[in-house]
């Protein structure tokens, strides 16, 4: 119990760090700390880690009752078996693959260009209506974009965008998240000044933009980077604007493979394994620009 | 910066650039976000059904949701309590954790926020809760409580009426540790540490009163952009409830607004009836924000 509550303790005093705690904690808090989050780690990770499990364990031990928790012998079938499966549907596996990675880079790309373009004058310029375009910006973060969901579906209708890759980028483009997340990391880090300066010198808005303002917000373009990849790879509700088997993605076959019943648990969890390991990668890689622009995203 | 004086050439010639940068994100802005909602707040005002000419039927969408539709007040009720349960539990507890993590060694700090932001990056994976809670006795959860000796038969988690809410309100909490928590974790990583020495040395008494007198003022801004957070998901609620419980759920157990705002407009094509619906969900989502703005500023000062 000591050597827990020590453990415990060192898990905070890391006199490397330069934030050293300043009230001492008793004994019990420590532990309760600890059990506390011992219990919702447990509960966060536990869907995930099950199904990483699943999807190693061969149909014998899905279906083996009692069930186990953990893999005696662990095997790639079921990976293999998404292959096989997939050549049953429609189109091959790969086409649902680069379906994915196409939206997902293209949207990204886009979203992290258009939000931060329109956040600079956003947050360093006073124009006719910017005031106005700022508040709208705030409220409008309360819409996600399943409550649009249905106006959107006839205006991308009305457009002929139905059945296209821009049926799902397009709408997502609309989220105002990554142009106020922008807006306020410029708005903390890059003083007038250097913007008078370079005014004063000659420099036309478009190179302050470029060669100023941009290289100095790095880590909000990580930050939408993450944010655009993760909505877009898992496309969500906007899968819907897509009936075209060859134009959908993989969680199409996601979808395909978990609605075929219990035998089908192993594939079913193997594609959610290969689904969720692109995104994890790209936020462990940018997860400390994110949150040095998350700092910013307060609300006054 | 001198404050504009209208929509004048000069203006325009001024600020061009300005406005070359803006145009891209203004014209998808208003396209897919500004148009969708004031065409919802029009449309709720007709009797639009995708195929004809809609006439403007004033308010009797609205009177007919609130006198002449169970299943609404049914999803009403639903989404009311998803939110007022998962919301602020979702708010509260990615404070919480965000909080205990903060004053971590950095290697546990980060493994832990990938852990705990994991569920919304994985986003769709959620259906592994319909393993977890799968219905028969070799289902996970059912057959611990068999072996335990807790149950002796089987519980469709999933269908049966008593447990299905409480189901998914677990799993929409497991998914809500999203931007907010990032935020929060972030805000707390950037306080000034000079505050907490000076309050240590004023006499301090424990971790309790270093929360409510020192972090919780600096915090403000943080649990406000929180807040919006909490509640643009809390209230968009029914998207998962469609694939995990069925729709509709038995005896529209977990119907809520949005998916009853859905079943009008996909089903039925009564678009003006199901934008009405939809009004109703944002004027829900635009008061509580507007409350809990006013109870956070009180708060701060």
């Amino acid at each position: 119990m000591t050597t827990l509550i020590s453990a415990c303790r060192r898990m905070y005093m890391n006199h490397k760090d330069k934030k050293r705690v300043s009230l001492s904690r008793s004994k019990g808090g420590t532990f309760s700390i600890f059990l506390f989050m011992l219990i919702m780690g447990a509960f966060m990770a536990l869907p995930l880690f099950y199904s990483v499990i699943q999807s190693f364990k061969p149909l014998e031990e899905i279906f083996a009752y009692p069930p186990r928790f953990f893999v005696r012998n662990p095997t790639f079938d079921n990976f293999r078996q998404v292959l096989v499966l997939s050549d049953n549907l429609w189109v091959p596996f790969t086409r649902y693959l680069f379906n994915s990675v196409f939206i997902t880079v293209i949207g990204t790309i886009l979203y992290v260009s258009i939000s931060s373009a329109a956040a600079y004058p956003l947050a360093k310029v006073r124009f006719y209506g910017s005031k106005t375009f700022n508040i709208m910006i705030q409220w409008t973060l309360l819409f996600t974009s399943e409550v649009t969901a249905i106006p959107k579906y006839l205006i991308v209708a009305k457009l002929g965008f139905v059945d296209t890759y821009w049926a799902i980028i397009l709408p997502y483009l609309s989220s105002t998240m990554g142009v106020f997340l922008v807006r306020q990391f410029i708005v903390a880090s890059i003083p007038d000044s250097i913007l008078e300066a370079a005014r004063i010198d000659g420099a036309s808005e478009y190179s302050i933009f470029f060669k100023i303002v941009l290289p100095s917000i790095k880590p909000a373009l990580m930050t939408l980077t993450i944010f655009a990849f993760k909505d877009l790879w898992n496309t969500g509700l906007a899968g819907e604007y897509i009936y075209s088997e060859n134009l959908k993605g993989l969680n199409a076959v996601m979808t395909q493979i978990s609605t075929g019943g219990l035998g089908r648990t192993g594939p079913a969890c193997a594609v959610a394994v290969l689904m969720m390991i692109p995104p994890l990668i790209v936020f462990i890689f940018t997860q400390s620009s994110v949150m040095e622009t998350m700092t910013h995203s307060g609300l006054k | 910066m001198k404050k504009p004086s209208g929509l004048t050439r000069a203006e325009l010639k001024k600020n061009a650039p300005f406005y070359v940068l803006l145009a891209p994100f203004f014209v998808v802005f208003v396209v897919f976000m500004l148009i969708p909602v004031l065409a919802t707040m029009l449309l709720s005002l007709t009797d639009f059904n995708s195929v004809q000419m809609p006439n403007i039927v004033g308010f009797s969408n609205y009177i007919r949701i609130f006198t002449d539709d169970e299943v609404f007040m049914i999803a009403l009720r639903n989404t009311l309590v998803f939110a007022v349960v998962t919301g602020p539990v979702g708010f509260i507890l990615s404070f919480v954790v965000a909080w205990l993590i903060n004053e971590m060694s950095r290697p546990v700090r980060t493994t832990l926020t990938v852990l705990f932001y994991a569920p919304a990056l994985a986003g769709n994976v959620y259906f592994i809760w319909q393993y977890i809670f799968s219905s028969d006795s070799a289902g996970f959860l059912n057959n611990i409580l068999i072996q335990l000796g807790i149950k002796s038969e089987p519980i469709s988690w999933l269908a049966d009426t008593k447990y299905n809410f409480g189901v998914l309100m677990i799993i929409i909490i497991w998914l809500s540790f999203g931007t907010g928590f990032l935020s929060f974790l972030s805000g707390l990583q950037a306080l000034d540490r000079t505050f907490y020495e000076a309050a240590a040395l004023d006499g301090l008494k424990n971790r309790w009163q270093e929360l409510y007198y020192v972090t919780f003022p600096q915090m403000g801004p943080q649990l406000m952009f929180g807040a919006v957070t909490s509640i643009s998901s809390a209230f968009a609620v029914g998207y998962h409830n469609r694939v995990l419980t069925g729709f509709p759920s038995t005896e529209y157990s977990t119907h809520t607004l949005l998916l009853h705002a859905i079943d009008y407009a996909d089903i039925r094509y009564e678009l003006g009836y199901s934008s009405a619906i939809s009004v109703v969900l944002f004027a829900m989502m635009i008061l509580s924000w507007v409350v809990i703005q006013g109870v956070l500023k009180k708060f701060n000062d």
